[in-house]
């Protein structure tokens, strides 16, 4: 049973982290928009290939996402 | 009339029989439509039918406009408007990359979300566009070497989206610093809520089955300490809150939880220190979450409607054509313009600033700023104000004064001080609240005194603290906002943003309403209300009509439709216009001016129609056929809208005690208010008038009755801003939707008794709650008193009247049908 003494730090610790991180998030602005990237993400896959020089960079834009 | 069966190849709707080409291979409803369609098939962006046909049944056409944007390449914009940053970090080069956020019209779906988004493909120099679909906006970044401002406007124009510059950015980031902070809050107290919540099971179970005294000690500790945290971190907005409220000496339902939850902490620490007694964190904790979320969802719902405000207030012009010394125009940011300068208006524009006009002769539309219903023609060395519209043809304004030196800009600050006095009005929570901390004050110390005789101190201040405790009004805090949202959601639906949620509390008892007429209870055009004679020459006439720009003309011709053909039109400004239809001279034009002309009198049996169309103060106009020698009589006016009627006998029925105040003169407004049942009415009313108006029936109703403003110009600005409430009807002003508390997004003054029927819905939703919420706060205190409660009843009866009162409230508004789909563009 002792192990719950370790356990207990090491669950908060980890809710912790999971806190931070939502923190994190939300100062980045991830939340700040909670409409379009549910529109976003249905089409991206459907594209024609680039062709002009100009649509290299709007295909690496889009793998940054 | 539509060409049968043939739909725009881009938007979907019915092409106009003119526009059909029938060996075209695709046909347009527009011509901003066959741009777009265009553009899109040279550029590979053909995908945003495919799409489109899956996600829109919304039919639009493109809002392309042409415009150049020149104006936005000015030093002076992009300075303000326009965020630089030296470093490139996807290609660790030090090209200088720009950013702006431009408001698009007629971003209102997924494939539209789609086609903005591969801006890139169109324009060169363009890194990436972010569009947000709730508030119709797209964050762009590019290379200002490569592509200027004006052109990534002009290609997004070209996608069917005309841009405007989104205004007031630093203040849209301190809020949303303000949500991302109050969200954060939200997640921190959940996450540590759920953690007390887990720890107390375990000594829940140790409270049935037994538990060592150590465990017992570890697990209270650590519920402590995160209890604790809650109280400090998310929970501090509570303490902050009741403290403003009590230096103020005024109730808040803050200053109850607050008491709670001191209560709760300082007891529940001094029990985990002397290992005794019952803690409450878990109760904290959840009580804690729950009521930053109803808070969180209602702030939400508030934030969507005044960003849906801001954004209309953006599509207002910002732009100016300036002409140099040499006479070459240029268009340039309204902030620009100085006194002195000399700008042009074209047709359908605004006026930038206030002026004197030094070329053109053209009619001024003053609604927005008088409320006068009829426009006026002006020429060369009569003044221009700021914000009137320019309906005939362009003119050239010599500026006098501009911002906030203009008409416009005193009103405004009219405005800004009614809005600072107006007092803040006592929420029907926090009235209770007032009562509430008193009542139970008042039975802790009972309960202390009872059970110090009883069994002593400790076991008295025990009791006392449980009884703090558990009667905190979480339920009762929770209602408020869980009610207002879904009634804010609701009133969208129905054609209303609602920017404070405590015009909802107004709304609910009837009181006094104080109606604009010009633009509120009309619809602010001119059209034909009225006419008597001959059909054939009524269409001449129109025939005639159509070489003017003349506001009235525009009527008469949208009236009776005409394919003749006019020769020979000559005009005398202000007076008629004369012309040749089929080999017959014809006449059109004031009373005085066609009887002068013809040196004859009006025949006998138009002379009572004529007495008939003063009387209802519509503008007479008279029309002669020289070669029959007939006349015709056409009544003239600004029409009341049709809802009007009907929706003023609701509110009558409803007890709303209702007024006309309008600048308009007072014949017209007589006869308005004589159509529609309205008793009390005043013509020719000045702005201030119109606040000071409302000033006095605030002071003769303190307290009892809310005043109510409906306006829709700058003119009814200042009395917006100091009535309860401020409603600003469709099609209004910038001031007056900056003033107002509500804005009518459909036309008409129907929403408002929607508006009325919803308050009342939600207030009683709001009382039910309340009634539940006490119901289990006496049962609370009752076990407290009794000294029968514990942290696990206490745990159980809060979770529980919350949730109750968070089902009930979905009720709130429920009578009141929605009228558009949300997704529908503003």
């Amino acid at each position: 049973m002792s192990v719950v003494y370790i356990m207990i730090p090491v669950a908060l610790l980890l809710a912790g982290l999971g806190v931070a991180a939502f923190i994190i998030a939300a100062k980045k602005g991830q939340f700040d928009d909670l409409d379009t990237p549910a529109l976003r993400a249905v089409f991206d896959d459907d594209e024609t290939p680039p062709e002009s020089k100009n649509e290299r960079r709007v295909a690496k834009d889009d793998d940054a996402d | 009339m539509t060409a049968p069966d043939t739909i725009c190849d881009h938007c979907g709707l019915p092409v106009p029989q003119g526009l059909y080409e029938p060996d075209a291979e695709h046909q347009f409803c527009c011509n901003g439509c066959k741009t777009v369609y265009n553009i899109l098939q040279g550029s590979g962006l053909e995908n945003y039918y495919k799409i489109k046909s899956a996600v829109d049944s919304n039919a639009q056409p493109a809002a392309t406009t042409g415009s150049n944007y020149e104006e936005l390449d000015d030093p002076a914009f992009q300075s303000t408007w326009v965020t630089l940053s030296d470093i490139d970090s996807e290609n660790n080069s030090e090209i200088e990359i720009a950013e702006v956020e431009l408001l698009l019209e007629g971003l209102h779906c997924a494939a539209c979300v789609w086609l903005v988004e591969r801006l890139p493909r169109v324009a060169d120099g363009v890194i990436d566009a972010r569009a947000n679909i709730r508030r119709r906006t797209v964050c762009v970044r590019y290379r200002p070497s490569d592509i200027k401002l004006s052109t990534v406007a002009q290609s997004l124009d070209k996608l069917g989206y005309a841009a405007h510059p989104a205004r007031g950015k630093e203040a849209r980031e301190i809020r949303l610093k303000e949500d991302r902070k109050f969200l954060i809050r939200v997640a921190v107290a959940g996450a540590l809520a759920g953690n007390i919540m887990l720890l107390s099971i375990a000594l829940y179970g140790g409270e049935f089955d037994g538990i060592s005294d150590a465990w017992r000690t570890t697990f209270r500790w650590y519920s402590t300490v995160l209890g604790l945290i809650v109280l400090i971190w998310p929970g501090r907005i509570f303490f902050t809150g009741a403290l403003a409220a009590l230096r103020t000496r005024t109730a808040h339902l803050d200053i109850p939880i607050a008491l709670a939850l001191a209560s709760a902490g300082i007891w529940g620490t001094l029990n985990t220190i002397n290992g005794t007694g019952e803690i409450y964190f878990d109760s904290v904790g959840v009580l804690v979450f729950l009521l930053l979320v109803g808070r969180w969802i209602q702030h939400r719902q508030q934030r969507a409607a005044s960003d849906s405000v801001e954004l209309m207030l953006t599509l207002t012009p910002s732009s100016a054509t300036l002409i140099d010394d040499e006479g070459n125009t240029k268009r340039v940011p309204i902030e620009t313009l100085e006194a002195g300068m000399s700008v042009q208006v074209a047709a359908g524009e605004s006026f930038p600033a206030d002026g004197t006009i030094t070329a053109g002769t053209t009619t001024i539309d003053n609604s927005l700023l008088t409320g006068e219903s009829l426009p006026i023609t002006s020429t060369s060395g009569d003044p221009a104000l700021a914000g009137a519209t320019n309906l005939s043809s362009p003119v050239t304004v010599r500026v006098q004064a501009v911002g906030e030196h203009t008409r416009v800009g005193k009103l405004m600050e009219l405005v800004a001080q009614a809005s600072e006095h107006k007092t803040p009005i006592v929420r029907m929570a926090d009235r209770i609240a007032g009562y509430f901390v008193i009542i139970v004050i008042i039975l802790a110390i009972g309960t202390f005194i009872a059970w110090t005789m009883i069994e002593g101190v400790t076991i008295g201040i025990e009791h006392a603290t449980a009884l703090l405790i558990v009667t905190c009004p979480c339920a009762l805090g929770l209602a408020t906002p869980m009610a207002m949202s879904v009634a804010l959601g609701r009133s969208a639906r129905a054609g209303m943003l609602i920017k404070s949620a405590a015009v909802l509390e107004q709304m609910a008892r009837p009181g006094t309403m104080l109606l604009d007429k010009t633009g509120t209870l009309t619809a602010g055009q001119t059209t034909v209300v009225d006419s008597y004679g001959d059909q054939d020459l009524l269409t001449a006439a129109a025939a005639i009509e159509q070489s003017s720009n003349h506001p009235i003309a525009r009527a008469i011709v949208a009236a009776f439709d005409s394919d003749a053909l006019a020769t020979d039109v000559t005009q005398t400004t202000g007076q008629g216009i004369t012309g040749t239809v089929n080999n017959q001279f014809i006449l059109v034009g004031s009373v005085d001016f066609v009887l002068r002309s013809t040196k004859s009198e009006i025949p006998p049996e138009l002379q009572p129609k004529l007495v008939r169309l003063l009387d209802r103060a519509l503008t007479p106009i008279l029309a002669h056929n020289s070669t029959t020698n007939s006349f015709a009589l056409i009544g003239v006016g600004d029409e009341l809208r049709t809802d009007a009627a009907a929706s003023i006998k609701s509110l009558h029925k409803r007890g709303w005690n209702l007024e006309i105040c309008s600048g308009d003169h007072p014949r017209i407004v007589e006869s308005i208010a004589d159509q529609i049942n309205i008793e009390t009415h005043n013509g020719g009313v000045t702005p201030e008038a119109k606040a000071n108006r409302i000033a006095t029936l605030k002071e003769s109703h303190v307290g009892s009755t809310p005043i109510v403003m409906v306006g829709d110009g700058v003119n009814d600005a200042a009395a917006l801003a100091s009535a309860d409430v401020g409603i600003a009807v469709h099609g209004g002003a910038e001031a007056s939707l900056e003033a107002a508390d509500v804005y009518l997004i459909e036309p008409g003054v129907a929403p408002i008794v929607k508006l009325t029927d919803l308050s009342r819905s939600t207030m009683s939703t709001i009382r039910i709650c309340l009634v539940i919420s006490v119901c289990y706060n006496t049962v609370a205190a009752s076990l407290a008193m009794a000294g029968l409660i514990s942290a696990l009843i206490a745990a159980i009866i809060m979770p529980i009247s919350s949730l109750t009162v968070v089902a009930i409230c979905t009720r709130a508004g429920k009578n009141v049908a929605p009228t558009k789909s949300p997704s529908e563009p503003i």
